[in-house]
């Protein structure tokens, strides 16, 4: 059993500060990322502090390789490890509802149950409105046949409320995390700032270990874990974005899904949905890879079951493209449709979460960057 | 590891110097053997504790401000060693320092640009991304991939050298011994730091009071053979590149954050709860390399650097926390010292401090008048607890007592003959260039470039 989450989080955040004090005194790392010059402003670190520089990390492990202090040494400083358990305390801490960051407990065998409950939902749904039969008919390509399996007001009132009630959770994570880096909430909407900071996370910067790519999987530089990230973001954000364009065709012209192999919402859904796959399966290849020492084994089940979940989503997407005109149609938009609505309800209750944060902090190292450095003589 | 086989070229040490030969040596066609003595996890010898490099310029480069020419960065050695140093050896390391960047890069080594707004860049010095654990593991990828031989835990107990000819190494290696033969041989094995008994012969009992802050690895085994088989020596035992660190620090390898950055803002006191020496004489960067040795001369070797509230947070955050106290009663109290005599030298310190204009960035004009040992700047009366206090020991970096070499690296014979197959390179000859005194990045220097000549040397011998 794990200790309860107060005690935990204070002794993380204990371990996290004894760290950053030597880091501190040492700076040697101040050129692979915006972590340490992001520390270098500090003579202390509050909890605050740790939960902000813990979000900045990217926990590729340059800098433990260049650590001269890492284990074996008597200080035994593993800075991306500590980093990494104080962002696992972040996301119990500012989970919102409260309850719900038990989630965050066993992440992958709750991600595996919300996957199963919706899967179910989906088929129960489907199986309700069409009927065992039509779900195993084979269908034409013409308009409207999903809705033949599951109609659209059924699709869209679930969706709708499932997008509301994520919205709200993540906004209200934010709000709490937010005041927590003692920083105004106008501050955060500055454009400058605000700019630079979705620049950074748009192009992942700091994911090159300062310039030659990242100590991912092993101690050799290397952007694999940039590219597929970027194969996974803009696969998931093209997928959205044929997601809008859909909505657009349905309710400003009427055209109902499905939609023609050279339409937009096909183009670009394919698209996403083959980076989604590609872009996923590297990092699930990479992180089985990773040296263990730069790992918390503890969120591996919440690193694994948020690719898989993406994977599988994306997957039964592309095989209800190439099977929507056989018998198998009305199986795979089930699956796919529970696969997404339970990526959906996990959104705010696992690894998805590291981008809410990371983002925040990286507007907030740009605030800071406009601010003096503290003045420590000639050093 | 195969030990039997004979190389053409063996290199002892596991650390800049050792690297940069054994890579020259391997490029230049050579097979070769590297025995590193430290397991894999602790391995580059000192050099995983350093920052940079000290370079030469006459213009701004990617990685370096302004200029620092040739003329300038001779002086400054020269000032520095009191003259204990070889010019020819010494200019020859600072011409290198303006090319070998280039050379360094194309086998992984990485510095921090000038254009990197926060990041630490400087005129005389290039920073190394990630430092110096960063530059060695760069270093042995590249050996690895040209193929050189590497064994860790690997240390060399015995040379073999007669008559001024290298002719084996006896290796222990996990439990077993092994005689290495090769056709030349590249001393690159560090000083005697981490070795007490010698320190002690050297410096007598203050040296159990030492504290080294470099690798514990460096016990100058290879240091010590060497001048048993004749070689000729430079610098003597008592130099050494020693800094007052924090008297709370491992014992061994607690390297940069062990240092303590406040002695120009405060005063320093002994034992005796007395100030030794003027705290403010110039700029601590310029400063701290003398401060162990001042230190060293004290009683039971330690000092306690005291400041109050006002400097507080005003200098390089130190890693262990300050003992701190309301009143300076109770901060002698807290430091063992004897409080009518500390609160008579902070009230004699204080009633001599002159009024001025306080700037830690200038050399300002806050002195004192009429007190034995001055302070010549940043003097500001110690009167706003609370006041706080770091103790100091004597820490130990790097040693210069080292074996003669020419300017071929070749080790020089006692009788002044020059060894024609053995050849040393860093630490074990740096006190031909650095004799005494220390400037900063320096030893990078001095292993670069003679660690390159070295390995070059060798391959040319076994070519020849």
């Amino acid at each position: 059993m794990s200790a309860p989450s107060a005690t935990r989080l204070e002794a993380l955040v204990a371990e996290a500060q004894r760290v950053l004090t030597i880091c501190n005194a040492c700076r040697y790392c101040e050129g692979y990322c915006a972590v340490f010059p992001a520390l270098e402003r500090r003579l202390e670190f509050t909890e605050g502090d740790v939960h902000y520089l813990a979000n900045l990390c990217h926990n590729c492990g340059a800098c433990l390789y260049a650590c001269q202090y890492a284990p074996p040494h008597e200080f035994q400083l593993n800075f991306p490890r500590a980093l990494a358990q104080a962002r696992g305390e972040t996301y119990r801490k500012y989970a919102w509802p409260s309850f719900l960051a038990r989630a965050y407990e066993r992440n992958g065998v709750a991600t595996a149950l919300v996957t199963a409950a919706s899967l179910a939902l989906a088929f129960g749904f489907a199986a309700l409105f069409a009927g065992s039969a039509r779900l195993t008919t084979a269908w034409s390509d013409a308009q409207g046949s999903f809705y033949a399996v599951l109609p659209h007001g059924v699709m869209a009132g679930i969706f709708t409320a499932v997008a509301m009630f994520v919205l709200v959770a993540l906004a209200m994570s934010f709000a709490r995390f937010w005041p927590d880096l003692g920083e105004d909430t106008l501050e955060f909407l500055r454009a400058p700032t605000f700019a630079a900071a979705s620049w950074d996370a748009l192009g992942l910067r700091y994911l090159d270990g300062g310039g030659d790519g990242c100590t991912y999987p092993s101690e050799l530089p290397s952007f694999a874990r940039r590219n597929f990230h970027h194969l996974t973001f803009y696969g998931f954000m093209l997928c959205l974005g044929a997601t809008t364009v859909a909505t657009i065709y349905h309710y400003v012209f009427g055209w109902k899904a499905p939609y023609p192999l050279y339409s937009l919402p096909v183009i670009l859904g394919t698209l996403g949905g083959v980076g989604l796959v590609a872009g996923t399966a590297g990092l699930l290849w990479l992180a089985a890879r990773r040296d263990p020492q730069l790992a918390d084994p503890t969120q591996r089940g919440m690193d694994a079951g948020f690719l898989v979940l993406l994977a599988l989503t994306a997957a039964t997407g592309l095989a209800l493209l190439f099977w929507r005109e056989t018998a198998a149609m009305g199986v795979l938009l089930a699956a796919h449709l529970g696969l997404v609505l339970a990526l959906f309800l996990l959104l705010p209750y696992g690894k998805f979460v590291h981008a809410l944060y990371r983002f925040a902090a990286l507007v907030r190292f740009h605030i800071e960057r406009k601010r003096p450095l503290p003045s420590l003589g000639s050093e | 590891m195969d030990f039997a086989k004979k190389r053409d070229v063996l290199v002892i040490g596991g650390g800049n110097a050792a690297l940069c030969a054994a890579i020259t040596a391997r490029e230049a066609g050579a097979s070769v053997l590297l025995l590193e003595s430290a397991p894999i996890d602790m391995r580059g010898g000192n050099s995983r504790h350093t920052r940079n490099l000290r370079c030469m310029h006459d213009a701004p480069t990617d990685v370096l401000t302004e200029s620092y020419p040739e003329e300038e960065y001779w002086q400054d050695l020269l000032k520095v060693t009191g003259g204990q140093t070889d010019e020819r050896l010494a200019r020859r390391v600072i011409r290198d320092t303006d090319t070998c960047r280039r050379w360094m890069i194309d086998r992984g080594v990485r510095f921090q640009h000038a254009l990197g707004g926060t990041l630490h860049v400087s005129r005389t010095n290039a920073f190394f991304l990630g430092g110096g654990k960063a530059l060695v593991n760069a270093y042995y990828r590249t050996a690895a991939a040209l193929g050189v031989d590497i064994a860790y835990d690997a240390e060399v107990v015995e040379l073999r050298i007669e008559g001024g000819r290298f002719v084996s190494a006896v290796v222990q290696h996990r439990g077993a011994r092994h005689e290495v033969r090769a056709r030349a041989v590249v001393a690159a094995a560090g000083g005697f730091e981490s070795n007490f008994e010698w320190l002690r012969e050297a410096w007598g009992e203050a040296a159990d009071n030492f504290i080294c802050r470099g690798t514990p690895y460096n016990r100058g085994v290879v240091l010590k053979q060497l001048l048993a088989a004749g070689a000729q020596s430079v610098s003597d035992a008592t130099q050494g590149h020693c800094v007052a660190i924090d008297a709370r620090s491992p014992r061994y390898d607690g390297g940069i954050v062990t240092r303590v950055d406040c002695v120009s803002l405060g005063i320093v006191v002994n034992r005796e709860a007395r100030r030794f020496y003027d705290e403010g004489e110039d700029f601590w960067p310029k400063r701290y390399a003398i401060w162990g040795r001042l230190v060293a001369a004290q009683p039971a070797q330690i000092g306690y650097s005291i400041i109050d509230a006002k400097s507080m947070g005003k200098f390089m955050p130190p890693v262990f926390a300050p003992v701190k106290a309301r009143t300076l009663r109770e901060l002698a109290t807290a430091l063992s010292l004897d409080a009518d005599t500390l609160e008579r030298t902070v009230a004699e310190f204080n009633s001599a401090v002159r009024p001025g204009t306080f700037d830690h960035t200038i050399l300002d004009d806050c002195d004192t008048a009429g007190l034995s040992p001055p302070k010549t700047h940043w003097a500001r009366a110690l009167d706003t607890p609370p006041f706080y206090a770091y103790p100091l020991r004597p820490g130990l970096t790097f040693t210069y007592l080292g074996v003669k070499v020419d300017e071929r690296a070749r080790m020089r014979l006692a009788d002044g003959s020059d060894c024609d197959n053995v050849f040393a390179a860093g630490e074990i000859m740096a006190g031909n260039v650095l004799g005494q005194g220390y400037i900063a990045g320096i030893g990078m220097s001095i292993g670069t470039t003679f660690g390159r000549i070295a390995g070059e040397e060798a391959a040319r011998h076994v070519r020849a």
